[in-house]
């Protein structure tokens, strides 16, 4: 009997916890109790990202998620949590087709995982033989356009500048700024204009 | 063959089949939130589920501890995670903006209340 692989007893706790907590934003009814099983399971969400190596992503998951997504989304609950929206019940016949319909997504999707041989994992010996990465920085300068981790790539056509993320990382910070000055624009507090026409 | 190595879950590491499962749980239970809440802000907490659903897809198959082949994504699955956040951030404060607006003309945040456009 081997011992237990920590890194695998901490997936299944994280992963244990994503998906309870994922289930719990469906089955709740109670809005504000769904953002908070909803930031837990974000949460949980970024262990896993940390125990694939993802450490950078796992840590944006966290501020950018939990820190700044879920802030905005609590606000939207308290700013409409009247007494009668707080609890919405679902029709039970949407309850019905909904799980027939999701049952079958997922039975699909896990069957499709565990199918290919190569996605089941690798031997424990090979695992505790890996090296650890760290990604920060490899990221950082995957979006600033040069890809230390692809110093020759086979091809010769993507060294002409497509390589890196430069353009993409160019596109979505405007986007971001295009997108929070119209997000203030439709949220800001109307004037009232009836009062002056004579 | 299909078969669940249920096992050696402990004593072996896990595979990108193990986190696909679990993407594939949060993807529908935030497609199942998108078709059942009546609450608009509902809809919104299933769409960042399945967006975190299609993320952590993006990060087991670039990560190099996973998968016995060579044909991991690499860093591109996690840059493109980063911006999958990223645009996630910006649609929740549009969509934000949007039902606080319905909310202030209309006096609801129930979805089948917004018929107008239906013929």
């Amino acid at each position: 009997m081997d011992s237990i692989y920590w890194p695998s007893f901490f997936f299944f706790f994280f992963g244990i916890l994503a998906c309870v907590f994922a289930v719990g934003v469906l089955v709740s009814r109670n809005i504000v109790r769904m953002a908070f099983y909803l930031v837990l399971s974000l949460a949980a969400t970024s262990g896993l990202f940390f125990l694939a190596g993802a450490e950078f992503v796992g840590a944006m998951q966290l501020m950018i998620y939990v820190g700044g997504t879920m802030v905005l989304l609590v606000f939207g609950v308290m700013l409409t949590s009247q007494e009668r929206f707080v609890d919405m019940k679902t029709w039970a016949g949407d309850w019905v087709k909904a799980f027939l319909a999701g049952g079958a997504l997922l039975f699909v999707l896990i069957y499709a995982a565990f199918s290919v041989p190569a996605w089941r994992g690798i031997e424990r010996a090979e695992a505790e033989a890996l090296p650890v990465a760290q990604t920060a920085t490899p990221l950082g300068m995957g979006l600033v356009g040069a890809r230390v981790d692809k110093l020759d790539p086979a091809v010769e056509a993507p060294r002409d500048g497509m390589s890196g993320y430069l353009l993409p990382f160019e596109i979505v910070s405007v986007h971001l700024l295009v997108v929070l000055v119209g997000a203030a624009y439709l949220a800001r507090a109307k004037r009232k204009i009836t009062a002056r026409i004579e | 063959m299909f078969e669940l190595p249920l096992a050696n879950l402990l004593t072996e590491p896990v595979g990108v089949a193990h986190y696909v499962t679990v993407g594939a749980i949060m993807f529908v239970c935030g497609v199942l939130c998108m078709a059942t809440k009546r609450n608009a802000l509902g809809i919104l907490m299933g769409i960042e589920l399945v967006l975190n659903g299609a993320n952590l897809n993006f990060i087991a198959f670039g990560s190099p501890y996973l998968r016995s082949d060579a044909n991991s994504l690499g860093l591109d699955g996690q840059l493109i995670a980063l911006f999958v956040i990223v645009l996630a951030a910006a649609e929740a404060a549009v969509a934000l903006a949007i039902a606080l607006n319905f909310y202030n003309n209309y006096g609801t945040i129930d979805v089948d209340r917004a018929d107008q456009l239906q013929g």
